[in-house]
Parts: C-alpha cells; sequence; structure tokens
C-alpha cells in the first residue's frame, strides 16, 4: 500500500465511484441545511448556496475532462437486492449535467438579487436546491430505475417552487402542474416496470439494450414504449400534455428560468432522447415505427406553439408557449434518424436553455425594474433598460435561428439532418416554426427599440447604482446573451456544446 | 445472547405499567407526579428499545431465537420466539412507540390525562411486543385481547362524546374479532392437540374441511380488527378521535399487529390452504380497501380523519400481496414479494406515526383540524409541516421512499405472474394518495409571514420528523438489510 502508484490509482479508482454521488450531493446536503437557516441570516443562506453551486462546477468541471479522456465515473449503491441506484457519466449526461450546472449558478444569483426582501426565502432556497439535486440525478441516471426515482423527486421539489408566492393563482398553478407531472409520473413508473420485468434491470447503453428482444414481444415494447413516452411528454410539454406549462407562470421569474431551461422540461425532453437512444436504440425504434409516431408529435407540438405564442399578451405566457414549442426541436431531432439530426436534437438541448432562460431573466427584470407584465406595455423599453434589452433581443434572435446565433446551428443540423433522412416533409415544419417564431418575437423588439417610451411605467423601482437595474440582476442575462453568441460563433471549437454534441452522436451510431 | 432477552422485551415495558401506577399512588397529587411519570415512561421506553435492538442483533446473527417459559417445551408451555419477521416488526413497532413517549411528555396539557396515559400505554406497548414474539395460538390470543383493550381505553382518553362512543365501538368489535379469532384456535386445539405454529404447522400438512373453517374464522376475526375493507368502519371514527400519540399508536402499529398475524398464519400455518381462489378474495378486498378508502381520504374535511381514511387504504395495499405470493413459485422471486411486503408495512408504520404526531401539533396550534383552514397554522410549523410532506410522499408511495421500493416490487410481481389488473389498482392508489396528500400540503403555501425559525417545538416535531425521515430516506434507499434478517439472499437478483 505504501507505493505511491498504487495510492493514487486507488485514489483514482475511489474518485471514479464517488464523482457522480458527489456530484449530486454538492447542492442536495447545501440545500438540506439552507431549509434550517434562520429567514433573517441572509449572509449565511447565500455562502451556502453559492458554496454548493461552485463545487458543483468544479466537480462538474473534473467530470467533463474525465469522460473526454473516457475515464468511466460510477456510483451505485444498492437500495434493495435487484434495485440499484445507478449514477453514470456518460458523453449524453455530461451534456445536460453541464448546462444545469452553469444554468443553476448563474440562476442562484439572479434569485439571491430578485428575491430580496420576499418572505419564505429559506425554504424557497432549499426546494430550489432539491430541485436542481433531482436534475443532475436524471441527467446521470444510469439505468431506469434511477432515472424515474429522480424524475419523480423534481416533481416534488418543483412543487413548492411553483406554489411559492402563496396566491390563489400560484396555488392554482402548483395544483395543475402536479396534477399533470404526478400522472405522468405514474404512466413512466408503470412502464419501467414491466420494461423490469421482461429484461431485467435496464441500463442505459449507447445503442440500446432492446434490438436483441424475440419479435413476439415487440407488441409489448411499443406498448411499453407509448406508457414511457407518456410520462415523459408531460415534462417535456408535448401536445396534447402541455396544459402545466403556461399555468405554472405564476411562478416567481428564477423559477420559470429554472423549469423552461434546466430542470423540468429539460428532464423530458433528456428522458425521451435517453428513452430512444440508449433503451431501444435508434435504430431499433425505428423499425418498430416509433420514430415516425415521435416525429409527428413533435412537429404538430412545435407548430401548435408558435401558434399560441402569438396569441399571448403577457410576456411569460407568451415564452411558456414558446418553450413548448422550441423543446419539441429535441424530440424531433431525436426522431429522425442518421447522426447530424441527432446533434441537431442534442445541441439544441444547451442552446434552448441558454437562449430561454436569457429571456426569461429579461422578463423578470422588466417585471420587478418597470412593472412590465404585457407584451403591450413594452412600448420603449429599449431605451429605458438597454442592457436587458440587448440581450433579450440576442435571445429572441437566436429562438428565431438568425445566425450566428446559437438557435440557427440547432436548426440548421436537424434541417440538414432530415434532408439525409430524407425526410423533406421536416424542413417545412422548421420554416413554418421559424416564420411563427419571427411573428412573435419580432414584434416586440419593435415595440422595445422602436416605438417612445411612455410616460410612466407601470411600476417603477429605482435601484442605487449606475446600471438600469440591480446588478444581481442585470449581469445575469448579459452572460447568458453572451453564451448564446460564444456556443453560435464558436461551434467548431473544441468543447463547444456542438463538438460535445457530435461526440455523443459518433458513441451513439458506433461511428 | 441468550433466549432470555425476549422476556424482558415483554417484562420491560410491563413493569414500567407497574411503576407508572405506583409513582401515580405515592405522589397523591396530580400535578406532582406528572414530571415523574414522564420520566418512568421515557426510561421504560428506551430499555424497551434497547432490549429489542439486542434481540433484532441477535436474530440477525445468529438466526431464530427461541425461548421456553419455565423450561415448558411445546405443546405444552409457553413459547416467545423471534424471527426475521418478528424482529423486523418489533424493530419498527419499538421506534415508533419511542418517538411517540418522547411526542407525548409534551403533549398533554392536564396532568390527570397524563396519568391515564402513561400506564396504559406501557401495558399496550408490552401486548405489543408479546404479539410480535408469541409462538403459540393461545398467548397470541391473549396478546390480542389485552392489545384490544388497551387501545381501546388509550382511545377514549380524552373523554369527549365521540371518542367514548367511538371506543365504545371499537372495544366490542375487537372483541368479536378475537372472540372469532379464538373459536377458529379451538377448532385447531381439538382436532391436533397443539397451540404451536411450528408443530401445527406440520400437522396441516394435507388440509381438510376443519382446517378450511379454521382458517376462515381466524382471518375473519383478525380482518375485522386489522380494518381490512369492509370491515373497516369502525377505524375512522375511533382513529381521528383518539389523542395524536394514541392515534399514531392506533394507527401505525395495533392495526399492523392483526395483519402481522394474518400474514403469520397464511405463510407459516395454513400456506396449503392458501390457494389462488382464497388469496383473490383477500386481494380483491385490498383493492376495494384502497380505492374507497383513498376516496373517502380526499373527501375527508378533517385531517386526522383523512389520515385514519388513508390506513384504511394502506392496509389494503398490504392485502394485494397475497394473491401475487399465492402464484409465486418458491424463489428469490416470492421473497422478494415477501420482503415487499414487510417493507411497505413497516414504511406505513413510520410514515402515518409520523403524520400523526405532526398533525396533532398542528390541531394543538390551531385548536382544530379541519383542512381548509388549516393553512396559517401549517405555514407557521414549517419542521411539522415537513414532516406531514414527508410522511404524504411515502404514503403515496414517491421515490425515495421504503413504500415506492415495496409497490416497484408489487407491481413486477403482477406482471410477472400475470395478474396485470393489481397494477392498475397501484396506479389508481397512488394517484388518489396523491391527491388527498397534497390536497392537505395545498394550503401550507400561502401568505402567512415567514415563520422565524424551523422547528418550533422540538419534543413535538423531532420525533415526528424522525420517524417521517426514516420510512422515507432508511427505508428507501437502504432497504437490503431487512432481507438479510428475513433470512433472504440479499445479493440476489429481483
Amino acid at each position: 500500500m505504501s507505493d505511491p502508484l498504487s495510492l493514487s490509482s486507488s485514489l483514482s479508482q475511489s474518485m471514479a465511484t464517488l464523482l457522480p454521488g458527489a456530484i449530486v450531493l454538492s447542492s442536495l446536503l447545501p440545500g438540506a441545511f439552507i431549509f434550517l437557516v434562520k429567514e433573517e441570516s441572509h449572509r449565511l443562506r447565500t455562502a451556502l448556496n453559492l458554496f454548493g453551486a461552485v463545487l458543483k462546477l468544479v466537480l462538474v468541471g473534473v467530470l467533463i475532462w474525465g469522460v473526454y479522456l473516457g475515464q468511466v465515473y460510477e456510483s451505485r449503491l444498492t437500495i434493495a437486492p435487484g434495485l440499484e441506484l445507478v449514477l453514470h457519466a456518460d458523453a449524453l449526461s455530461v451534456l445536460f449535467v453541464t448546462l444545469s450546472t452553469v444554468l443553476w449558478l448563474i440562476t442562484t444569483v439572479y434569485a439571491i438579487g430578485y428575491l430580496e426582501h420576499s418572505p419564505n426565502r429559506s425554504r424557497f432556497f432549499g426546494f430550489f436546491s432539491l430541485c436542481v439535486s433531482a436534475t443532475v440525478g436524471i441527467a446521470l441516471a444510469g439505468n431506469l430505475l434511477t432515472f424515474v426515482i429522480f424524475y419523480e423527486i423534481l416533481t416534488l421539489a418543483t412543487y413548492p417552487l411553483v406554489a411559492h408566492r402563496g396566491t390563489p393563482d400560484a396555488t392554482r398553478g402548483a395544483k395543475i402542474y402536479l396534477a399533470y407531472t404526478l400522472t405522468g409520473g405514474v404512466a413512466l413508473l408503470a412502464g419501467a416496470v414491466w420494461l423490469r420485468t421482461l429484461t431485467g434491470p435496464v441500463d442505459f447503453v449507447s445503442g440500446g439494450v432492446l434490438s436483441g428482444m424475440p419479435a413476439t414481444m415487440h407488441g409489448q415494447l411499443i406498448g411499453i414504449f407509448a406508457l414511457l413516452l407518456a410520462g415523459l411528454a408531460v415534462k417535456a410539454a408535448l401536445v396534447p400534455l402541455h396544459g402545466w406549462l403556461p399555468q405554472s407562470m405564476v411562478a416567481p421569474a428564477p423559477v420559470s428560468s429554472l423549469l423552461h431551461a434546466v430542470a423540468v422540461v429539460k428532464a423530458g425532453a433528456f428522458g425521451i432522447v435517453r428513452v430512444v437512444y440508449d433503451v431501444y436504440g435508434v435504430e431499433f425504434a425505428d423499425s418498430l415505427g416509433l420514430l415516425s409516431v415521435l416525429a409527428v408529435l413533435a412537429s404538430i407540438t412545435i407548430i401548435f406553439g408558435s401558434y399560441q405564442a402569438l396569441r399571448q399578451d403577457g410576456l411569460k405566457k407568451r415564452l411558456a408557449y414558446s418553450t413548448v414549442s422550441q423543446v419539441s426541436y429535441i424530440a424531433l431531432g431525436a426522431s429522425i434518424l442518421g447522426p447530424v439530426a441527432t446533434v441537431g436534437g442534442l445541441v439544441h438541448l444547451v442552446h434552448q436553455g441558454i437562449m430561454k432562460i436569457t429571456l426569461f431573466f429579461c422578463a423578470g427584470n422588466y417585471a420587478e425594474t418597470l412593472g412590465v407584465h404585457k407584451v403591450s406595455q413594452m412600448d420603449g423599453v429599449g431605451k429605458r433598460m438597454p442592457w436587458t434589452t440587448l440581450a433579450f433581443s440576442i435571445g429572441a434572435l437566436g429562438m428565431i435561428g438568425i445566425p450566428p446565433i446559437a438557435g440557427f446551428v440547432s436548426k440548421w443540423y436537424i434541417g440538414l439532418g432530415a434532408v439525409q433522412a430524407g425526410q423533406h416533409w421536416v424542413l417545412l415544419v422548421l420554416a413554418a416554426s421559424t416564420l411563427l417564431n419571427a411573428g412573435y418575437f419580432l414584434p416586440i423588439l419593435y415595440r422595445a427599440w422602436f416605438r417612445p417610451p411612455p410616460a410612466d411605467w407601470p411600476k417603477e423601482h429605482l435601484f442605487a447604482g449606475r446600471f438600469e437595474t440591480m446588478g444581481a440582476l442585470l449581469w445575469p442575462p448579459i452572460i447568458t446573451a453572451a453564451l448564446c453568441l460564444i456556443a453560435g460563433l464558436l461551434a467548431a471549437a473544441p468543447f463547444s456544446p456542438l463538438e460535445w454534441a457530435e461526440l455523443i452522436a459518433r458513441r451513439e451510431y458506433g461511428l | 445472547m441468550s433466549p432470555e432477552v425476549l422476556a424482558f422485551a415483554v417484562a420491560v415495558p410491563l413493569l414500567g405499567a407497574l411503576l407508572a401506577v405506583i409513582a401515580v399512588a405515592r405522589r397523591g397529587s396530580e400535578t406532582a407526579a406528572s414530571p415523574l411519570l414522564n420520566r418512568v415512561g421515557l426510561v421504560t421506553a428506551t430499555l424497551t428499545t434497547l432490549v429489542i435492538a439486542a434481540v433484532t442483533a441477535s436474530v440477525w446473527q445468529r438466526g431464530t431465537l427461541r425461548l421456553e417459559i419455565g423450561g415448558w417445551g411445546a405443546p405444552l408451555g409457553i413459547a416467545l420466539q423471534a424471527d426475521g419477521l418478528s424482529a423486523a416488526m418489533c424493530v419498527m413497532a419499538n421506534l415508533v412507540a419511542l418517538g411517540i413517549s418522547v411526542y407525548a411528555t409534551g403533549y398533554f396539557k392536564s396532568p390527570d390525562k397524563a396519568l391515564q396515559f402513561w400506564p396504559l400505554w406501557l401495558l399496550l406497548w408490552a401486548a405489543l411486543n408479546g404479539l410480535f414474539l408469541a409462538a403459540d395460538l393461545f398467548n397470541l390470543y391473549v396478546m390480542l385481547e389485552l392489545l384490544g383493550l388497551t387501545a381501546a381505553a388509550l382511545g377514549a382518553l380524552t373523554g369527549s362524546r365521540d371518542a367514548v362512543s367511538a371506543n365504545l365501538r371499537y372495544l366490542l368489535v375487537g372483541l368479536l374479532g378475537s372472540m372469532t379469532y379464538l373459536l377458529g384456535v379451538a377448532l385447531l386445539y381439538t382436532a391436533y392437540g397443539s397451540m404451536d405454529i411450528g408443530l401445527l404447522g406440520d400437522a396441516l400438512q394435507t388440509p381438510d374441511p376443519i382446517d378450511a373453517t379454521a382458517l376462515v374464522l381466524m382471518t375473519a376475526g383478525l380482518a375485522l380488527k386489522a380494518a381490512l375493507f369492509p370491515l373497516h368502519f369502525w377505524l375512522p371514527p375511533a382513529h381521528a378521535n383518539a389523542p395524536a400519540p394514541v392515534s399514531a399508536a392506533l394507527s401505525a402499529l395495533v392495526v399492523k399487529a392483526a395483519f402481522y398475524l394474518i400474514l403469520r398464519l397464511w405463510l407459516d400455518l395454513f400456506a396449503p390452504l392458501a390457494t389462488p381462489g382464497a388469496s383473490q378474495v383477500l386481494g380483491l378486498l385490498g383493492a376495494s380497501a384502497i380505492v374507497w378508502g383513498s376516496w373517502r381520504a380526499l373527501r375527508a374535511e378533517r385531517l386526522k380523519l383523512l389520515a385514519a381514511y388513508s390506513t384504511v387504504a394502506q392496509i389494503g395495499y398490504l392485502f394485494l400481496f397475497f394473491p401475487l405470493l399465492a402464484a409465486m413459485p418458491d424463489g428469490p422471486g416470492r421473497d422478494n414479494l415477501i420482503a415487499a411486503l414487510v417493507l411497505m408495512a413497516l414504511s406505513h408504520g413510520f410514515a402515518k406515526s409520523g403524520l400523526f404526531l405532526a398533525a396533532g401539533l398542528v390541531q394543538q396550534h390551531a385548536g382544530h383540524d379541519r383542512i381548509d383552514e388549516l393553512g396559517g397554522t401549517a405555514q407557521t410549523l414549517p419542521a411539522a409541516t415537513f414532516a406531514i410532506a414527508l410522511a404524504g410522499s411515502s404514503l403515496i408511495g414517491l421515490p425515495p421512499s421504503g413504500s415506492f421500493i415495496g409497490k416497484w416490487l408489487l407491481m413486477q410481481g403482477a406482471l410477472e405472474t400475470g395478474q396485470w389488473w393489481w397494477v392498475v389498482v397501484a396506479v389508481i392508489g397512488t394517484l388518489l394518495a396523491g391527491a388527498y396528500v397534497f390536497r392537505v400540503l395545498s394550503h401550507a403555501f400561502g401568505l402567512e409571514p415567514t415563520p422565524i425559525r424551523f422547528i418550533t417545538d422540538a419534543r413535538a416535531e423531532v420525533p415526528a420528523l424522525m420517524l417521517a425521515l426514516i420510512s422515507v430516506a432508511a427505508l428507501g434507499l437502504a432497504a437490503g438489510p431487512l432481507w438479510t434478517l428475513l433470512g433472504f439472499d440479499a445479493g440476489g437478483d429481483a
């Protein structure tokens, strides 16, 4: 044991088995302590929050490097004989873990600023941390059981965040959210147990594990896919299971950002990707005819969501329907056979996240600083809040798909992949969606920049300092908007989301 | 560990009950006796729990522990026996009882109630341990009777008209149940001349009509005491009107004791008679209990009534396992089902006691327990509300909790034996439970001022939180030791 070489190898060995667990715990434990923090201990709570977020970021940095080098990270915990909690870091999980970790740090800063002087902060940040822990658990889940467990914990942890404001509206929104997600969770559970009885423990493996199943079981496998998809589609807000999402807009802005960009809808979309690629295997799913069903559902959702967004005057509601639409790009990318479309779908997981979180941060800033909640109140906000509006514009243009912003890259790859797979109708969906996106975002930009501001804002707060709003509220959207630009401009650089999505696609297709 | 330790599991709480009575007599005035009583109660509770810990450690290391009292062997003598199943039930019951005892030291505001509570409660505890550890049918009957009498007396402790009438009914129903059980025991005794479970089990290998009659009588009597639908009518008023620590004990432990006996009979004694047909009947009653109990819980206006109906539903889950066990051949699959069944019973014990204790605190602060008006109080008691939420998620069967694992294995077993309809029942039960739990929790997010600290009343909130946490974290993330304790292969593949 005294041999330094064996010591260092045993160190890296224990590192490999502990790191995924540590990444989940790095937000879970501070979160548990935050519940106990007295309400007025502002500093202690902030310290715990930032400590967890930064520690997680450091750990994820180590993880990225290791996974890139081909190192295997896996934590296992037997919760009952035959039932194992497995956290396993593969390239796909790293993509999602990194997204949620980076955005969590930024959102935490934003939330600290946003919730200053508002009640029940210990409760809020406790559940906030729990929510991110669950998301990271979903990302790192190495088998279907673990995925189901964290998926349900996410439901539970998010409910108090949606209900946080305590108004009758908030309670109602939370109730609707819960009714949808619990029902979806039960469908997912039933599908997972059913699959388990056919195959034994279902580990996520690149290329899928089911292609060897005998043809007599294909009927059952289709039924299982329907159950799993129903459960995942609720969180991913696929039409017709999207009804909770616009209702949960009553939540405070940091929660909306988290729900839409990082946690809930992403968990659903990520789950669809997992099931298609790592459980069924994309080719096998295609041969069962499951991909075309998914493609049709995703396309309907894309068009429907954009159309609904066009009709909303509430800014957050418009953004919510935009999420319904945009998240389905991920499912659409996953449903087209071929590595290029896969890359498009996967990279959109990240791109949609950074763009949408920018938009929600900005919406929160308008509401907090000026009391502006509706699109029709946004005349001239660009003159009053130029930086926020600049960030908003970058996010919005990215959503439309204008180069060189991140959203363009996703659309380009999905379109290219569709052409390669011979599914030209997808281009029509993309074109229609782009027109609709422009239809609901450009009028906002026009109002914000070119219309004269009103004499009085609905409810203006003046913050001390030289910025247009509080620093903690202003920096997060500027940073995420910059990320949108960087992800688009430097898409070909190493460790860019696009490069990483290509790495995943190579491993999924065995190229 | 010598088997004599088994006797202490019953003797220590019995002695404590005696001391409690003496303490009252010696001190004369009620007010002066109350702190002394609390001390006697807590010491007894701790010692009893330690004895059970020793018993469990011994079963864990060396398997079944048996004590022939006075050296008289079966079929004549009285014997105590601890195997994995009884040890598992004992551990749960004693931890819950310890939590209840700590809670009770701060609960009773008037000293005369505390005076009545402690002797009865310790007596109930002795009966409970005696029942889990009894090795013969007559001894079981005695303990069952003692349990029923003390439980009904405790339930009527508040002295309110509702509580007294509900618990008088509970007493009569309990007597009817144990009489029916005794009739079955008598049939078996006349036929085989023994009441030892092990000896009878060997004798019953070739069943005849007498055995079947005995099975039906004993199961029916116990099902009445376990509040299996449609014999549950007495439970909701009795449990909802008792003082909170008593409600916790009734719902988490007393009902579970009757269920434990049914399980023993069906697994050990009447295994050859447990045909698929007979067990389908139990399953069907269980399914009805789940749906009906959950539905009534959803409609309940009071928090404790909701919790009581939830017990009716949760007992139903336990009976769903019988048709699966009957169809599952011996092997790891069957072991998993038995372990899952025990796991669900244990999780429910911890969760329901935590729920009742927390609900009791909320009720004391609010002065009532009408769910629709509890919002403000719930929000000012974060720890109690948190305990309700944890216990609630365990009742729904959300992960991580012991009941999630139990439900997963239940559904898996149902699909493996081709009985998919029980999966549908479990799904409906889960959704209904989600609805009734969140009907309560949705009131905890209101516009009340922010509470200053997390814990308000440690003596009440810590036990509730700990019990709820055990059902969620300990049983939900590390259920493996239960398999080992029950003597199953813990490394086996499910």
